[in-house]
């Protein structure tokens, strides 16, 4: 009897499922008396509509108001919440109809996130974790949800106060809002209107954490603004909201993401990112996504850029069971750049559906995609992408590269190149490449004394070093490391 | 001392008209400090013999051994090739785009040896071998063999001969391609890893011209997949007269 008590106890502490809690509690009465506060999902002050699973108007406005914030947000949750539920399932890209929309919480607070301890974690993680040689006190962090923070609290406040000083805005996105809203105002959904397509819309409706950050005018940013600067949990959330302005002539590199991987136990991360360019600033973009092989990763991130502006989005997916991420740059301005390099990894029961795209609004305008894929182990990467060049837009400039890169004969890859053209002055390149990894290539490494598996990796690092040398050193080092994990696996 | 015996060794590739038959029958013993070479009509069989000695998964040996010291050289993967201490120069070395020769090399000496070598020594040692070999400095940072010329790729074959101290090294047609300097600051590359590590050669070439500078202590005339006749460098010059023709005879006449 005891025993049956402990173990329902266990299966209540580890467990958010009302189903299963309410049986649990039917089949052990004795255990009501107990007090529910104890497994957290009882506790009123953290609990209202938004801690159940599902999303519906109750949820939104149950966000809204634990965020206390201003009507007009509130208005534009719901309008999110009306297009979600208006817009159909995309079914041009990568299937996703296991998607179970019911069963995922869509507001978590930070005191209930993620696995909690590194024995919760699935085993294959934290096997990677241990082979990247990632220090214990960085794995806790990570456990946590929170990104890795080398830095000491001493640097971190210099850094901190530095940026301050030159009048930059660095914070969670719901600390701005509150804080700074007339920017919210003006730019809030501006890039991404909240119709945008059905991701975007769930997020706008239930979105929360992300980061805002302001460069005012001529200011450069010295300093990558990375992961290790996060300020709270909220920010490795499910549905985060980034909104980054950069004003006149300034310069900013943001970091997202890292390369060691993050275990979720929600299978739907749709995050949407907003940048706007101004005259003569230029933006880089970096993300690494590592989430776990269970995750629906549906992002959508687009910059607009004023005239002389430059937006480079550099984009990197080595997680997630299905990432579908298109970063665009409408080029508003004459003499506007916009740039994507991008390198996905489709192994096994993974498929990566990714791309850029590009509008081409004012005259003089240029852009280029590079992206780069490795398919291994049965998975699938895609390159779509989509180069638009209004009217009137004369004198643009287009180049796609897409390389593709088949590491057995099991894997796929495809392209999709799309273009719209209505301007006759226009200069466009398109080369796609699919190869495979050579048996002279493997035969000259390995006769040179490397394993199969060393030399599999030594090539598909060669493969993706153009866009690894535009990441910061420690992040080219770990996506290196990481590849070499994923090459074991891969061959013999 | 190490020794690569070759017996009675017949390969076979798969081509599109089904299998066929390359090498018929070849017998050749290579010892530490000797220098072979091998000379033979295009065709006749001497890169399959260099790439099954070295392990590429095309050719497959259908009977006869390959053994260094003993050892089975045939149940060995490439990589435990060259950790033994074999070394092919290849006719046609391959590029690795995104790697560079730095990175190759070192990764290279370390999976030969199972450590990676000293760092300050090693980047001496690979510094002096370039400027030996006249590989230009910037070479270290370029890709591997990634837009070089034949003749540089054929260089940077011998730099890692070099580097990479093999006991035992097939080198195929490095001479072809040269211009007559890189001919003899290559071929002074393979005489100084005799010298210093006893190491021994078995030299693929058409050319009687690097044998003036490699002198090689035995000859071989291969022809149809297999040796037909041994002997001096005495041999050299006279196929450097008369060509192939009284053994292509031979073998039509057989
Ligand atoms: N993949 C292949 N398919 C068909 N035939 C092949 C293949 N590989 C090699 N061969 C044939 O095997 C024979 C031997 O080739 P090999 O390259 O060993 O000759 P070689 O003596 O090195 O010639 P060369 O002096 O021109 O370098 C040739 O007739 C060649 O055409
Ligand atoms: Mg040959």
């Amino acid at each position: 009897m005891t025993e049956q008590i402990a173990k329902a106890e266990e299966t209540l502490r580890n467990t958010n499922d009302p189903g299963v809690i309410q049986k649990v509690l039917d089949d052990n009465p004795e255990l009501q008396g107990l007090g529910n506060y104890e497994y957290g999902w009882a506790d009123s002050d953290d609990a209202g509509a938004s801690a159940k699973r599902g999303v519906d108007a109750d949820v939104v406005a149950d966000i809204s108001a634990k965020k206390d914030e201003p009507e007009w947000m509130l208005k534009l949750r719901q309008k999110g919440l009306k297009y979600f539920d208006r817009k159909p399932m995309p079914t041009w890209g990568a299937d996703l109809s296991e998607i179970d929309f019911d069963n995922i919480k869509y507001f978590v607070r930070s005191t209930e996130k993620q696995a909690q301890t590194w024995e919760d974690l699935p085993e294959d993680i934290r096997n990677t974790y241990e082979k990247l040689g990632i220090p214990e006190a960085e794995r806790e962090r990570l456990v946590a949800g929170v990104a890795a923070q080398y830095e000491s609290e001493v640097v971190y406040h210099q850094i901190r106060e530095d940026l301050e000083e030159q009048g930059v805005i660095f914070m969670d996105t719901d600390t701005a809002l509150k804080e700074h809203p007339e920017f919210f105002e003006e730019y809030f959904g501006s890039v991404i209107p909240v119709g945008d397509n059905k991701f975007a819309a769930l997020n706008t409706a239930v979105w929360s954490g992300g980061s805002f950050v302001y460069v005012p005018k001529g200011v450069h940013v010295e300093i990558p603004l990375q992961a290790y600067f996060r300020i709270n949990t909220e920010n490795m959330g499910q549905f985060e909201r980034t909104l980054i302005i950069a004003d006149e002539d300034s310069y900013v590199h943001y970091i997202e993401g890292c390369t060691a991987p993050i275990y979720n136990t929600d299978s739907l991360h749709s995050a949407v990112v907003e940048i706007v360019v101004k005259k003569n600033a230029r933006v880089r973009y970096t993300t690494i996504q590592n989430w776990s092989t269970n995750v629906y990763n549906l992002v959508t991130k687009r910059a607009v850029v004023d005239e002389g502006g430059t937006m480079e989005w550099i984009d990197g997916n080595i997680g997630s069971k299905v990432t579908m991420k298109y970063p665009a740059v409408y080029l508003t301005g004459e003499h506007a750049k916009g740039e994507t390099l991008s390198v996905a990894f489709a192994g096994e029961n993974q498929h990566q559906d990714t791309g850029s795209k590009m509008v081409h609004m004012a005259p003089n305008t240029s852009s280029s995609i590079v992206s780069k894929s490795v398919a291994r182990s049965g998975g699938r990467a895609s390159y779509r992408g989509l180069v638009q060049v209004n009217a009137e837009a004369k004198n643009s400039a287009n180049s796609v590269v897409c390389d593709a890169l088949l590491v057995d004969t099991i894997s796929k890859t495809d392209t999709y190149p799309y273009i719209d053209i209505r301007e006759d002055d226009v200069t466009l390149g398109h080369e796609a490449t699919v190869s495979r990894v050579s048996e002279e290539q493997l035969f000259y490494l390995m006769s040179r004394g490397l394993a199969e598996d060393e030399a599999m990796a030594m090539i598909v690092r060669g493969f993706i070093e153009p866009i690894a040398r535009e990441l910061p050193m420690e992040y080219a080092l770990e996506l290196n490391r990481l590849i070499e994990l994923q090459m074991e696996g891969s061959v013999g | 001392m190490s020794t690569l015996e070759i017996k009675d060794l017949h390969v076979s590739i798969e081509t599109d008209q089904g299998t066929k038959e390359i090498l018929k029958g070849v017998s050749l013993t290579i010892s530490s400090g000797e220098k072979h070479a091998i000379m033979g009509p295009n065709g006749s069989g001497k890169s399959t013999l260099a790439s099954t000695i070295a392990g590429h998964p095309r050719y497959e040996v259908t009977s006869g051994s390959i053994t260094l010291d003993g050892e089975d050289v045939l149940e060995m993967e490439p990589d435990e090739r060259a950790q033994a201490g074999l070394f092919l120069a290849m006719q046609y070395p391959v590029e690795v785009p995104g790697v560079t020769m730095t990175n190759f090399l070192r990764t290279a000496k370390t999976a030969i040896d199972g450590e990676a070598p000293k760092l300050r020594t090693w980047t001496k040692e690979v510094k002096d071998a370039m400027e030996k070999l006249r590989i230009d400095a910037d070479f270290a940072n370029r890709n591997v063999n990634e837009g070089f010329s034949g003749g540089e790729k054929k260089r940077v074959e011998i730099l890692q001969l070099e580097l990479f101290k093999p006991k035992i090294a097939v080198l195929d047609e490095t001479d072809s391609g040269l211009d007559i300097d890189a001919l003899r600051v290559v071929s002074e590359g393979v005489n100084r890893a005799h010298e210093e590590n006893n190491m021994g050669t078995l030299l693929i070439t058409h050319y009687t011209r690097i044998l003036n500078y490699i002198k090689p202590d035995y000859v071989h005339v291969f022809v149809d997949g297999k040796v037909a006749e041994q002997g001096g460098p005495e041999l050299a010059d006279e196929l450097e007269a008369n060509g192939y023709d009284r053994f292509l005879a031979a073998v039509s006449a057989a």
